[in-house]
């Protein structure tokens, strides 16, 4: 199982655009893959999950994968996530 | 037999050609209880599977139709069909409850629709709430084996009927086969009516029920001139028709003729005929017909079409595609008009009582400065690139006048700082809309560079009626004398001092009002491109004297908006 943390420095928070690029980078992987917010854990392959959570800036998140690719999902998402200038 | 509908002419030109209803099936649906639970969970994916399907055909449809940006809405309805947290929550309803799967589905997107609409940054919410929606009626369509409509898959020239054309109907549809639209709802200034008129398209707005009137396939003529639509018509009313639509056709030609020819009265008298955009994209248009200039460049898309506002850099791009895209022709911008009807998603703005008479427009821009500073610096930047105007719209003091130029002061200065390079002939006026504004005229225009008659918010202003309800659409009434007035009052009050006076306004183009404004005269006249050279082929035919004439007797003598036609046709005659 692999995990990171992230504070979101977005103005928009976890929205629209980076949502969904967030939805189909994790959707790339086999792995079990989730965000947690708040006490709550979604699945991050789900549009309506991620969006159901409303983070937004200054949000401390976490996002696990759990699978054979859980190194490589953890990657990728963290690429997106820093492309997309959510986190640092 | 042929039946007759008659609406409001929003679009010029005729159209022959069978109904399309842009109308939704009935997709009521029922609780049943099911046995076979594993069958019912096989119909949803079958459903679902078939709506990927429908959804990525008609997304290549629309990227090549109408353009990458527009077919993304459907990348979000795909991405909704797709979720697994949606199909598992449906598939644990129809297992745990034995229900069928129209059902289990319709309550499993209430859920998250309820929760999304529930949330905060509820304009963006509402979005994705409305995507879920649509996402829906797709499936269960599917389920019940109703077929949907598909604006985007249209294949065959048509018209189209509907009770009213959002933004978002109209970027699904596949232009090239648009032949008209007819739609029960809307007046001139609707967005189906302001749609038509940039396709270049018959429209007729308004006709209450043309829905109920209409069956998929009936053959129609629609008359854009006169606002009629004839169902079903004969072959001798076809064949009137194909000769009145011949006649438009030579007319139109005889107006391309004037594409680069002066906008001049039969006695010589020259004015500026500019064009209404929105978008860079809109400059084709200007071009093609012939436009001096650009009197109303509205930027609040740069803003509604973006999830997010618009960076410095993103605007500074448009900004100066279209100014030097005008080549050094006048490019008036008109800064942020946001509230009213336009809200934006990631801007929270209060839900108002009365959101024309709100917080919008130059009241926001004043009140969050940083905002309309970002514009201001783009603008500047952008200035050296033509020829710049610049306009605050919804000004209704002189204090407001005044605080906003300071802050365009103060932002060129420190621009100018920085080493970057700002044109000093920018010039800097306001939008006439609000009857305050008309009636100090005369101390506006002596520390303005201009004015721009906003006729649409003027006239529901002075007359105190929604443009958007129906019900009092009669006193939109653009050449009522006491509208005449008070246009009169500002073109007066402008050249009393040495400035001009434009019009933005549907009044600009529109043709009892243009004899009227030459004879006031009116400076500048920005239109709908489209009815450019249907102006400049009128402006030959007026004597600006005559004009002079006619318009001392309208706003003296007339007493209502119908002595003021009826003067109009004396005076001007075919």
């Amino acid at each position: 199982m692999e995990k990171r943390e992230y504070t979101i420095i977005a103005d928009t928070g976890i929205h629209a655009r980076p949502a969904t690029l967030l939805v189909q980078q994790a959707s790339k992987f086999n792995s079990d893959i989730t965000l947690d917010y708040k006490g709550k854990s979604v699945n991050l392959k789900s549009i309506m999950g991620v969006m159901s959570l409303g983070v937004g800036k200054g949000a401390e998140v976490s996002i696990t994968a759990d699978g054979a690719d859980e190194k490589e999902a953890i990657a990728g998402i963290e690429e997106t996530i820093k492309n997309e200038g959510m986190a640092e | 037999m042929t039946s007759k509908v008659s609406g409001i002419a929003a679009s010029d030109g005729i159209a022959h050609a069978k109904a399309y209803l842009l109308v939704e099936p009935d997709l009521t649906i029922e609780k049943n209880e099911i046995s076979d639970t594993d069958a019912e969970m096989k119909r949803l994916t079958e459903a679902t599977d078939k709506a990927k399907e429908q959804l990525t055909k008609i997304r290549a449809i629309a990227a090549e139709s109408l353009g990458e940006e527009e077919a993304q809405v459907f990348d979000a309805h795909i991405m909704v069909l797709s979720d697994p947290d949606l199909m598992d929550q449906t598939k644990a309803v129809i297992d745990s409850e034995n229900v069928n799967a129209e059902y289990a589905f319709k309550q499993v997107t209430n859920t998250f629709i309820t929760m999304f609409e529930g949330m905060e940054d509820n304009a963006y919410m509402q979005e994705r709430a409305a995507d879920i929606r649509d996402v829906r009626k797709r499936v269960i369509a599917n389920l019940l084996n109703v077929t949907l409509p598909s604006p985007a898959t249209i294949e065959e020239e048509v018209i189209i009927i509907a009770e009213d054309l959002t933004p978002s109907d109209t970027a699904q549809l596949n232009k090239k086969y648009v032949k008209a639209f007819v739609t029960n709802v809307g007046g001139r200034t609707s967005h189906s009516a302001i749609m038509a008129r940039s396709l270049e398209i018959p429209a007729i707005v308004g006709t209450k029920d043309i829905t109920e009137r209409v069956s998929e396939n009936d053959q129609l003529i629609v008359d854009g001139l006169e606002g009629d639509v004839y169902i079903n018509p004969s072959e001798e009313e076809i064949s009137s028709f194909n000769k009145k639509a011949e006649d438009y056709d030579k007319l139109k030609l005889e107006w391309d003729q004037l594409l680069n020819e002066p906008s001049v009265t039969k006695d010589g008298k020259h004015v500026e005929l500019a064009a209404n955009i929105g978008t860079p994209k809109d400059l084709v248009g200007v071009k093609d017909n012939g436009g001096e200039g650009i009197g109303l460049y509205r930027t609040e898309f740069l803003y509604m079409d973006s999830a997010e506002l618009p960076t410095e850099e993103d605007q500074y791009e448009a900004y100066k595609k279209v100014l030097e895209g005008m080549e050094g022709k006048p490019v008036v911008v008109r800064t942020m008009d946001i509230g009213g009807d336009k809200e934006l998603p990631y801007l929270e703005l209060p839900k108002e009582m009365n959101p024309f008479l709100g917080y919008r427009a130059i009241r926001v821009s004043l009140d969050q400065d940083s905002i309309f500073r970002t514009q201001l610096r783009a603008l500047l930047r952008a200035s050296v690139h033509g020829t710049l105007r610049i306009m605050f719209p919804m000004i209704a003091t002189l204090q407001e006048f005044r605080e906003a130029k300071a802050i365009l002061e103060e932002e060129k200065t420190l621009l100018i700082k920085k080493g970057v390079e700002v044109s000093d002939s920018i010039e800097v006026g306001i939008m006439i809309e609000i009857p305050a504004a008309a009636v100090l005229a005369d101390q506006f225009a002596k520390e303005v560079d201009f004015f721009s008659i906003g006729t649409n918010d003027l006239i529901q202003y002075t007359m105190a009626a929604d443009r958007m309800n129906e019900q009092v659409s009669y006193l939109y009434q653009p050449y009522n004398p006491s509208i005449l007035r008070l246009v009169k009052m500002v073109i007066d009050a402008a050249h009393n001092e040495g400035k001009w006076a434009g019009m933005c306004g549907e009044m600009a183009g529109d043709q009892i009002a243009v004899p009227l404004l030459i004879g006031l005269g009116l400076d500048e006249f920005s239109m709908s491109a489209t009815s450019i050279l249907k102006t400049r082929s009128l402006l030959k035919k007026l004597d600006s004297d005559e004009m002079k004439e006619l318009s001392h007797k309208a706003v003296t003598e007339c007493t209502t908006v119908d002595e003021v036609i009826e003067l109009v046709n004396q005076y001007v005659k075919d």
